[in-house]
């Protein structure tokens, strides 16, 4: 049974829609992150969750229970801000212990639950510390301590690390995944970092403009997006979309562009849903665009296509590269070693078995 | 750092600031010298202030005009010194103070954190409260000191002075507290913290800076006060300013200089000595409220 439910939440602030109807279900230790471009609604979403902002319409259920009218202290959650918000004027102590005294948690228990908070986190040796003396990931880990101190039923988390520098963030990104493990507790986490929700979540919600996207777990909404937007606003660099038309006997897709260009029919998307000469957008990602040396052993429906190299972006580790195709550019993921240079001709290697057709009109997925 | 500057020759800099120091020096001593005279006036006798010249340092320096206007001078009729009136002015300015800065921290804090329908609305009426004169009030306070049975009390000129500075008080608090971060009142609020815990907790705790601004501003415009003091507090119950100028006008026959000169001095104390000790807070306060308000 569903631990956190959000049943049809509706959100208008002076005749604005911010939340148009939205359906998440969240099972008990689940890690659930919501995403999205500036703007979608997600924050509102969560304080509606915490209970600092009052619902339009919907039910809010947490344990099995309508919290929708019940005070954010009464409905036993715990929040992280993204500024953190430490209490200025409180030690560190102070500031983890401060939930406890409110609940009026006797001194003796509330040292030692203080105390076990600090032990998780590391930051024993900052507990007599002002927020004002801490560097921004430790307070980013008071900020869990307080918390972590209240056992709630479900954690919040408002763009915890978006005040971080990058490497930090990667650090304190594994520390909360380590927690969730550790602690088992249920988790929701907004973010509009796509690389945080793909490697933290166990259920990825996707919101635009206060609608809900899609739901699922990280691995499908990579693979396969239930819409254009979904496609492109997750995984860096973004999926290749590619108009093009079904051919007459639905076995490719004809691409458009100057020169004809035929891929083979992508297996995710049923022959019976498509039309011979129906308009479509294809869209396949990097890594399944390759050099011959790495093409997948194991994919079915593969089309090698021969095109002139614009650009070369070496990361590194891979070497991204950068061709026209159907009036547009396509990236594709090589080897760091691959010898390709800008200006030849290169043998691309489209794996197919991972591609998806969308509806232009619609912007769906065509499955 | 002029002299770095390419255009400005270090010769011309040194000029530049050799007048602007200078002007600053006189502008002290201008400001300076009437609380001078007063100070050596009030250590003279009687008659060498009468011979001598206002500026020069007294010869035969003595403490008996301090120690007549503390104790013995004649105010009106009664002839017992300024100090009466001096606890007078101690027993309304503090409890004044306190309330008007406490009530215009609440209010701050509700008109920034606890926002309701209409809340521009009132803080606009309380900043028009700001700009209403002493004089406009006078009559319609009398009439409503005498229906409370509070006219010629220091309570009632406590609840004068309160009225009227709740305006600058809620002004203030409210500027300062519209910078403070929502975050942590809703933080305060899911920790289980209520309204008055958030306020004494972490709000008030944070406002150092805005409560030395708000009682040194209330202090001094409470103590000095002269308007609402003889309008409302006269005789026995009137404030220092009042009692002051009483003691001036009411000199029998001879002019007693030193006397009012120690009186004055007397009078300007606390206030200076507030001044003293949270001035640089006060400067501090008030650009913080300034530029985040």
């Amino acid at each position: 049974m569903a631990f956190l439910e959000l049943r049809d939440l509706h959100k208008s602030i002076g005749g604005l829609d911010i939340l148009k109807g939205i359906d998440i279900t969240l099972e008990k230790g689940g890690f659930l992150v919501l995403v999205g471009p500036s703007g979608c609604g997600k924050s509102t979403l969560l304080n509606t969750v915490a209970g600092l902002t009052p619902v339009t319409s919907g039910e809010i259920v947490i344990d099995g229970e309508i919290v929708n009218d019940l005070h954010p202290s009464k409905r036993d959650i715990a929040m992280v801000f993204q500024s953190y918000a430490l209490y200025p004027n409180m030690t560190v102590e102070g500031n983890i212990a401060f939930a406890l005294e409110m609940r009026g948690v006797p001194r003796p228990e509330r040292e030692a639950a203080v105390a076990k908070a600090a032990r998780t986190l590391q930051i024993e040796h900052l507990l007599k510390r002002r927020p004002s003396q801490l560097s921004g990931g430790q307070r980013q880990r008071v900020a869990m301590g307080r918390a972590l101190v209240r056992d709630p039923l479900v954690f919040l988390f408002d763009e915890p690390l978006s005040n971080l520098d990058a490497k930090l963030r990667v650090e304190m990104r594994a520390e909360i995944k380590r927690l969730h493990r550790d602690t088992g507790a249920t988790i929701v986490y907004v973010t509009h970092d796509q690389i945080e929700a793909m490697t933290m979540a166990t259920k990825i919600a996707v919101l635009k403009d206060g609608v809900l996207q899609q739901v699922g777990t990280p691995d499908e909404i990579y693979r396969v997006p239930a819409n254009l937007f979904v496609a492109d606003f997750m995984g860096s660099p973004a999926m290749n979309l590619l108009r093009g038309t079904v051919s007459a006997d639905r076995s490719a897709i004809e691409l458009d562009g100057s020169e004809p260009v035929r891929l083979a029919l992508p297996p995710t998307v049923s022959r019976e849903k498509l039309a011979g000469g129906q308009n479509v957008i294809l869209g396949i990602r990097p890594e399944a665009i390759t050099d011959e040396s790495l093409r997948d052993p194991a994919a079915g429906v593969v089309t090698t296509l021969e095109l002139p190299v614009d650009l070369v972006e070496p990361t590194g580790s891979d070497t991204y590269v950068v061709a026209p195709l159907a009036g547009t550019e396509i990236t594709a993921r090589m080897r760091a070693q691959s010898g390709v240079a800008p200006g030849r001709s290169f043998g691309f290697v489209f794996n197919l078995d991972k591609a998806v057709v969308f509806e232009p009109e619609t912007t769906q997925r065509i499955d | 750092m002029s002299a770095a500057s390419p255009t400005v020759s270090p010769a011309s800099a040194r000029i530049a600031r050799f007048v602007i120091y200078g002007l600053l020096i006189l502008l002290a001593i201008v400001y300076l010298l009437p609380f001078f005279v007063m100070l050596i006036t009030s250590l003279k006798p009687l008659a060498e202030i009468r011979s001598g010249n206002m500026l020069a340092l007294p010869q035969n320096p003595s403490l008996d005009a301090w120690g007549k206007a503390w104790g013995s001078a004649c105010i009106g009729v009664t002839c017992a010194g300024i100090k009466g009136y001096f606890w007078n002015s101690i027993q309304l300015v503090v409890p004044a103070v306190t309330i008007s800065t406490i009530l215009g921290a609440l209010n701050g804090y509700v008109l920034t954190k606890w926002r309701f329908p209409g809340h521009k609305l009132v803080f606009g009426l309380m900043l028009f409260a700001c700009f209403i004169p002493f004089q406009a009030v006078l009559i319609p306070m009398a009439r409503v000191l005498g229906m409370l049975g509070l006219s010629n009390s220091t309570a009632g000129l406590v609840l004068v002075h309160v009225v009227y500075g709740l305006g600058f008080t809620t002004l203030f608090f409210r500027n300062y507290y519209e910078a403070f971060p929502d975050e942590l009142i809703r933080a305060a609020q899911m920790d289980g913290a209520g309204f008055f815990q958030i306020f004494w907790r972490i709000l008030l705790p944070s406002s150092g800076p805005i409560i030395v601004v708000t009682v040194i501003y209330q202090f001094t415009n409470i103590w000095n006060d002269f308007l609402f003091g003889v309008s409302f507090a006269s005789g026995e119950r009137a404030p220092m300013t009042v009692a002051l100028n009483n003691l001036v006008s009411s000199s029998t026959g001879v002019k007693e200089y030193n006397v009012d000169m120690a009186a004055a001095v007397y009078a300007a104390l606390p206030t200076l000595f507030v001044y003293v000790v949270a001035g640089r807070y006060f400067v501090r306060g008030l650009m913080a409220g300034a530029v985040k308000g």
